[in-house]
């Protein structure tokens, strides 16, 4: 059994492996990160042989860990590094009670935190790569960690997982030392992780105050609406992998962030229309 | 006699106000539920005392200073059975 080890943000895991390949790409994206707190994983997975004979005829993998995805597809070996990241994936959706996890991207700056939510393909995560090559905190691109008792976000800066022609537009920011593997013919498309910069790893252990939420819809007319608070409150508990499980303590904790944070939708047709907005919301908030 | 319903103590539910409506943590369920008036004025009415429809329906006319009782009663009474569905009141 391979095993790689990694602490992203508050979370320690531990990945095994019955090949060696995953776990060089997984040591490679995730080189100058930290290892578990105390060597102890809150969560594990395992990338293992459907069947024990299948790992000498047809390599595919099965996605095995604390929580098992019934009907989890497996995929083929040359993508275990993905299948690896889908396990840490779901394990934080699943077993994670230590936050109100929320599928969204965070950045920071000056002490702050933009948080950008939506579903897939609306460009959180691109967006939230794009920013933090520009001057931004990258504190993760697919889940903010909402401390219930503080109200803080926590960064997970895992690899940042850029889809199709994300890929091209993050290469033309980012060193390629800092990519991983091209996973093509995915169930996305083609995939490319990029490891996060150096800072933000550093800084992965600092939290932050919310302090705008958007709401990003890429592929239209560019438009900026406010939100009610409801409205906002339904889609967040939407957003949220686990508000059901966290009880009471996930209820206070998104009424504080519905009723703190200020909130806007904002349509675009590009990357370009998206920052701009970003920028002056941005300036708008901070006055 | 007609029948009479009973919602939980309040210390039971979390409600926070939200445009005008009320989002509502259940305690005993761990659910939440995003009510419009007059159905949090029901469940208020329904934690202190059991009443039947008549008698819910003048607590919130009282509330709200309604004099047509006749006619909230027939809006509680559609509310009654959405909360009911809910698991937020009961029947005694």
């Amino acid at each position: 059994m391979h095993s790689f080890t990694v602490r992203i943000g508050p979370v320690g895991f531990r990945v095994g492996s019955a090949w060696p390949r995953p776990v060089a790409a997984l040591e490679a994206i995730y080189a100058g990160y930290p290892g578990p707190r105390d060597g102890i994983a809150d969560f594990t997975v395992r990338l293992e042989p459907e069947r024990p004979w299948r790992r000498f005829v047809r390599p595919s993998v099965a996605i095995r860990g604390d929580f098992i995805l019934p009907d989890a597809v497996p995929m083929a070996l040359r993508h275990g590094f993905l299948a690896a990241e889908m396990g840490m994936n779901l394990q934080m959706a699943l077993g994670q009670r230590r936050f109100l996890l929320l599928h969204a991207s965070a950045v920071e700056r000056d002490g702050r935190v933009l948080l950008m939510t939506g579903e897939s393909g609306a460009g959180k995560s691109t967006l939230a790569a794009l920013l933090g090559e520009r001057g931004w905190r990258l504190m993760g691109d697919e889940f903010a960690l909402v401390d219930p008792v503080s109200g803080l976000i926590h960064a997970f800066p895992r690899a940042v997982s850029l889809k199709n022609a994300a890929i091209a537009m993050l290469r033309a920011e980012a060193s390629e030392d800092r990519f991983g593997p091209e996973l093509d013919g995915t169930p996305k498309g083609t995939l490319r992780h990029l490891r996060p910069r150096a800072d933000a790893v550093a800084r992965m252990d600092e939290p932050a105050a919310p302090a705008l939420l958007l709401f990003p819809r890429y592929g239209h007319d560019r438009a900026i609406r406010p939100m009610g608070e409801a409205e906002i409150f339904v889609r967040l508990t939407q957003a949220s992998t686990n508000y059901v499980a966290l009880g009471e303590a996930g209820h206070a904790a998104l009424a504080r962030l519905v009723k703190t944070v200020p909130t806007r939708a904002i349509d675009y047709p590009d990357s370009a229309a998206a920052l701009a907005i970003v920028d002056m919301l941005w300036a708008e908030q901070a006055r | 006699m007609p029948r009479r319903y009973r919602a939980d103590p309040r210390s039971e539910r979390i409600s926070v106000e939200m445009e005008g409506m009320a989002v509502i943590y259940h305690r005993p369920s761990g659910i939440t539920h995003l009510l419009a008036a007059p159905a949090p004025e029901i469940l208020d009415a329904l934690s202190d005392q059991a009443l039947d429809v008549d008698g819910i329906a003048a607590c919130l006319a009282a509330e709200f200073e309604i004099a047509a009782e006749d006619e909230i009663a027939a809006v509680v009474a559609d509310r009654l059975i959405e909360l009911e569905g809910a698991g937020l009141v009961a029947r005694i």
